[in-house]
């Protein structure tokens, strides 16, 4: 396999836009990557569009229909949240095979004002929603939450922190869908939507759009003094685990992945400088401490006690204000956490910048179950 | 016309497939599942093509789930889809046999402090809905729509 860098990033700024369609908000972010690049559509030699709601749409076609129809192979990818991510990697792949020298990732998606909630399952035309548990997102995070609650006794409060970091990080994202502070009063205090995830501490939806470009090596040279190098690409499914089928077990499908990265890197968590990790729900971002060996089994509360994660400790999470604030726009935000990671590793994130940032990892977990994890290196 | 014939005919339909009515009034509702028969793995609901653990192809084996289990985690939602009542408790119950079951907690108080992990819990079924429909005679009839609950067992 062959070093693959990441030449180009762009972005738009998460929220709705009702105007638009997916095509366009996949174009918009696909043009901003091109320009970081200083390349044309022409350059692409492939190209991976993530959209999860409308994955039969042909986007990565209709988005070239708005930016160049260059007849270049071009194919559409859906792996739930992680759905921008896997198009990233799929990219990846085409330059690490050493197949193509230039691809290109969009991750896209619009939601609208559709709720976290979706629609309630049905089992033979009965609603089962609310009468057999809940089978919604905001369930089960909760009870992740509670099994962290159960396991080594971590607090409410503390998972309540997590989202005060969060939200105070996204007051320095420009690209955030929410930049407003809310203190720990206000987050624990705030309407409960599902023990123990207030509703500052659910991520909202919106639409939203990231790109990256991806090149070899030798296209890096030719373009830039300073490339971003893709240390590792991992995607992991959920193994089998005693509850998995019954309680979707977040944990030991990215501990698999975490491995697998800092092994294919040659890096440790000691060795990362920030972290971008799929904190849907509050409780979410500390089982990742973790997952992803950030912080040893149990010690994640005393991680967000001791401020260890907030920009200016020893490993920031989530520093583009996370999903929580920035948004997540489903099959964008795995292009979006590539991002963010670039950002920084560039030394372009203003005020919310990991000073010296040179390496840091973006992951990404999606239901039913998908886990991609990528670290990226200046 | 038998007006006192057509109010009578009722009849009970589970809300899910794994939930099974035996049709003899002695037998208790019951959760159906399959194991495994090379490694014992336990699965809820309806059969499979083979063994997610063990990976084994083999055909597995139709069993009764026990109708006792203990609190493994919850949640207690407070927003949900229109027509579903908040607050409630939505619980992962730990069954016997290895097996984990999603389910609505009743009779404990929607608090986290009245719902210690792991304690015993017994199923209990009720009807949660009702159908009006024609049967293949073309006479109306009821349709209980049964689910399942678990609720905290004190023996
Ligand atoms: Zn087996």
């Amino acid at each position: 396999m062959r070093e693959v860098y990441v030449l180009g990033v762009g972005m738009i700024k998460f929220g709705r836009y009702p105007d638009k369609d997916v095509p366009q908000l996949g174009a918009d972010a696909a043009v901003l990557a091109l320009k970081d690049a200083g390349m044309s559509i022409k350059d692409v030699e492939m190209f991976v569009c993530g959209n999860l709601f409308q994955a039969n749409a042909m986007n990565a076609q209709r988005i070239l229909q708005q930016i160049g129809q260059t007849g270049i192979p071009a194919l559409n990818v859906a792996n739930a949240c992680a759905t921008g991510s896997t198009a990233f990697r799929e990219a990846y792949i085409g330059v690490a095979s050493g197949m193509y020298d230039v691809t290109l990732a969009v991750g896209v998606e619009q939601m609208g004002k559709m709720g976290l909630l979706g629609g309630g399952a049905r089992s033979g035309g009965e609603s089962v929603e609310g009468v057999l548990g809940s089978g919604l997102m905001p369930a089960i995070f909760g009870q992740a939450g509670v099994e962290h609650m159960r396991k080594y006794g971590t607090t409410a409060e503390q998972f309540a922190k997590v989202a005060v970091k969060n939200h105070k990080h996204s007051v320095h994202n420009p690209l955030s869908q929410y930049r407003v502070e809310v203190d720990l009063n206000a987050v624990v205090k705030g309407r409960m939507v599902a023990y123990p995830n207030t509703l500052y501490m659910c991520c909202p939806t919106g639409d939203g759009a990231a790109a990256a470009i991806l090149v070899s090596a030798e296209k890096a040279k030719q373009f830039t003094t300073k490339p971003i190098k893709v240390a590792c690409s991992i995607l992991t499914s959920d193994p089998y685990t005693e509850r998995d089928l019954t309680m979707p077990d977040v944990n030991t499908l990215t501990k698999n992945a975490a491995k697998q990265a800092y092994e294919k890197a040659g890096l440790g968590p000691k060795d990362l400088d920030l972290v971008e990790l799929h904190d849907c729900f509050a409780t979410a971002e500390l089982l990742h401490y973790e997952n992803l060996g950030l912080c040893g089994e149990g010690e994640a509360g005393r991680m967000i006690d001791e401020g260890r994660t907030t920009i200016g400790g020893d490993i920031p999470v989530n520093a583009s204000g996370g999903l929580l604030s920035k948004g997540h726009p489903l099959g964008a935000t795995g292009v979006a956490n590539i991002y963010e990671v670039v950002t920084h590793l560039r030394g372009q994130a203003g005020g919310r910048q990991v000073e010296g940032a040179k390496a840091g990892m973006a992951h990404v977990i999606g239901l039913g179950s998908a886990c991609t994890i990528h670290i990226l290196t200046a | 016309m038998a007006a006192e014939g057509s109010s009578e005919l009722r009849k009970q339909r589970p809300i899910i497939e794994f939930l099974r009515l035996p049709s003899d009034p002695s037998e208790k509702p019951y959760l159906a599942g399959y194991r495994c028969q090379v490694c014992n793995a336990h699965y809820l609901g309806e059969n499979r093509v083979g063994c997610s653990k063990c990976t084994s192809t083999e055909p597995l084996q139709d069993v009764r789930l026990s109708d006792r289990g203990s609190l493994y985690v919850y949640s207690i939602i407070h927003q949900s889809v229109p027509g579903v009542p908040v607050p409630y408790v939505s619980a992962i119950v730990d069954l016997p046999e290895g097996v984990s079951v999603r389910c609505n907690l009743i009779d404990v108080e929607p608090d986290p402090a009245k719902l210690p992990f792991g304690m015993p819990l017994e199923m209990v079924t009720r009807t949660v809905r009702e159908r009006r429909e024609k049967n293949a005679e073309g006479a109306e009839e009821t349709i209980e729509i049964v689910a399942f609950f678990f609720k905290p067992s004190h023996n």
